[in-house]
């Protein structure tokens, strides 16, 4: 159990790129941070760095109250599980979970008892004396946590664990990761690119973009407050719609626009928010033609192009909508509702 | 790929057959040869049916040698050759195993500098250095002497290339879990790399050993002592020592028995080194 630091943290490889620049972090003692952003936003760099496999050019790491910028992994007290589980092929699950303990040199009947004991956890215990091999994709990614469990460190490092798992076993796994992380109330840091797997799982949500921290927050702060254009374009799906204010000027179709802070010249507002008919109270009105329909079981998209606008607009609704392909509609969204940002900052106005 | 047609069946074996026969056959003359009273040869016909020779034939060889040609009595003669095909295999695969470790696991300066001179010497092989090489051999004073055998031709571009290739298709993955799992550079090296390049080396293990098995010009060189001569020259001198006739009779004898250990260790070790050479399991 401890709390980690990260203040300033850089990273310049050999070649000069820059893969993390300037993060600064305090991550709670018994806390699940979830690191999200695209591919090459430096998220996966920043874990390594932490799990000492990278180097790090610039700042301070602490874990508990130990300064570990030097430290060789092992001596960080850190347990990792990677994105392809990196289970030694030629060992038996035991061995593998043993052998961090071995290396150790813990008595073998203490290695016995937590190897068993994760097993137990994790429901692996069956396989104990089976090559990875013989295993299927879910019970290696047991394999892999059972490894960073029996370790008992004091923090967990995971390299999008699950993206290499099907969708259905990676909702349960997700689940499981979870509550294991509750029960264990063990400080852990988890790198996706999946954003429904980084608000299902966080505490706090770290969204990651060229190198720089964009946001941290809980989940719903960062849903429904992102504080930059990014972040409203990473985080929910379908993706936030972003309208340009003097577009919607120009179409006089929101003259409530005044209510919102000064500055603001775009204007994002969630698929989920824009209605079929107005609401109640300030509110303002998009005219378009529907573009394609999209039913997805539970609830449907549909795909508007707006009068005079270049961009389409997505709407996400209950169930099966009544509207046809090529049909003119009109769209509500309340003033509350709407996201305030500024084009060139690409921030967030208050 | 013809299927269900006859005729390109038929073609395909005789095909097959012929390679088999044209390969089979001198091993067979050699078989054959070695059976026979030594009278049979000087007529100038090879018989191609076993002769009632077999037993002294065999029993000359390993028991007495020829001692007017100067030839010792086999046993010892396969025995230098074993510890020389076994010396040199052996420090083949663990020189040439570490150096592959070092280059694909470790950044130091220079390091694909000393990748490319390793490679180069696949260019000079034994028989394009012998000059330079036996200079230094003798002037360290290791002629007559397993070492002088052995040590010249341990340096493998071969093995350190095919063990380096492999190494880069284990996931780096492994080396950093067990990095993570506290095992340093040597004990992931013993831990982890040697048991999963098991089959690598044993494919390599029958390579080199029937490299320095054969090893013919090094040995002939280097040794005058009869107490280091090894079989494959003990053949040569054989065949040319002594004023009369070559024995073939005797010759051919040795030959088989020259062949045993190498055909010994690929059936052996024939499991392992298929898989080494196909297969890959990760």
């Amino acid at each position: 159990m401890a709390s980690i630091q990260m203040d300033d943290l850089h990273k310049v490889y050999a070649g000069g790129v820059k893969a993390v620049t300037g993060i600064s972090l305090d991550i709670a003692d018994g806390e699940m941070i979830v690191l999200v952003g695209p591919s090459g936003c430096g998220k996966s760099t920043l874990l390594r760095m932490v799990a000492g496999l990278e180097t790090i050019s610039g700042g301070t790491l602490r874990i508990g109250d130990r300064v570990v910028n030097n430290l060789e992994p092992a001596e960080r007290d850190i347990a990792m599980v990677f994105q392809n589980y990196a289970l030694y092929p030629h060992m038996t699950v035991f061995n593998n979970l043993a052998y961090g303990l071995k290396n150790r040199k813990m008595p073998k009947d203490a290695i016995d008892r937590r190897v068993r004991e994760a097993a137990k956890m994790l429901e692996i215990g069956d396989y104990l004396d089976r090559k990875p091999r013989n295993l299927s994709g879910g019970q290696r990614q047991r394999v892999a946590m059972g490894r960073a469990l029996v370790r008992e460190p004091s923090a967990f490092l995971f390299d999008e664990p699950l993206s290499n798992l099907d969708a259905k076993l990676r909702v349960q796994m997700r689940v499981e990761i979870r509550q294991l992380q509750k029960r264990l109330k063990t400080t852990s840091l988890y790198v996706t690119h999946d954003q429904l797997e980084a608000l299902t799982m966080a505490d706090r949500l770290v969204v990651m973009n060229a190198g720089r921290v964009e946001q941290v927050g809980t989940p719903m702060e960062v849903f429904d407050r992102p504080a930059t254009v990014f972040v409203a374009g990473f985080i929910g799906s379908p993706a936030m719609n972003m309208i340009d204010a003097a577009y919607l000027r120009e179409t006089g179709s929101a003259d409530d626009l005044d209510g919102l802070p000064h500055g603001t010249d775009l204007i994002g507002v969630r698929p989920d928010d824009l209605l079929m008919t107005p609401p109640d109270g300030p509110h303002l009105r998009l005219a378009g033609r529907v573009a394609l329909l999209e039913p997805a079981g539970a609830e449907s998209h549909i795909y508007v192009a707006l009068d005079d606008g270049d961009q389409p607009i997505t709407v996400r609704v209950q169930g099966l909508p009544m509207v046809e392909d090529g049909a003119r509609v009109n769209l509500y969204a309340a003033l509350a509702a709407l996201h305030p940002f500024d084009r060139v900052s690409g921030v967030r106005v208050t | 790929m013809v299927e269900n047609d006859r005729w390109g069946m038929l073609l395909s074996h005789l095909v097959l057959i012929l390679g088999v026969a044209i390969v089979v056959f001198p091993v067979y003359v050699a078989v054959i040869a070695s059976t026979h009273p030594p009278g049979t040869f000087v007529r100038g016909v090879m018989p191609l049916l076993p002769g009632p020779n077999a037993l002294e034939n065999y029993r000359i060889v390993i028991s007495e040698g020829r001692s007017t040609a100067g030839t010792p009595p086999i046993g010892g003669m396969l025995w230098n050759s074993f510890v020389m095909a076994m010396a040199i295999t052996i420090g083949k695969l663990s020189i040439s195993i570490l150096s592959a470790f070092a280059i694909v696991y470790f950044r130091f300066r220079f390091r694909m500098f000393f990748f490319w001179v390793i490679f180069l010497t696949l260019m000079l092989p034994v028989e394009v250095r012998i000059v330079p090489t036996f200079e230094v051999v003798a002037d360290l004073g290791m002629l007559n002497s397993f070492a002088g055998l052995s040590i010249p031709l341990i340096a493998s571009a071969t093995a350190t290339f095919l063990f380096r290739q492999f190494f880069m298709t284990v996931p780096e993955e492994l080396m950093e879990a067990a990095r993570v799992d506290g095992a340093g550079p040597m004990k992931f090296f013993r831990d982890i790399l040697l048991p999963l390049s098991v089959t690598n080396i044993a494919a390599l293990f029958v390579i080199m050993f029937i490299y320095g098995w054969n090893q013919y010009l090094w040995p002939l060189l280097i040794t005058t002592d009869p107490e280091f001569y090894t079989i494959v020259m003990g053949i040569q001198r054989m065949v040319t020592g002594g004023e009369s006739e070559p024995l073939w009779h005797l010759v051919m004898a040795t030959v088989v028995l020259a062949a045993l250990p190498p055909v010994l260790v690929i059936l052996f070790m024939q499991r392992l080194f298929v898989k080494g050479l196909t297969e890959t399991e990760k």
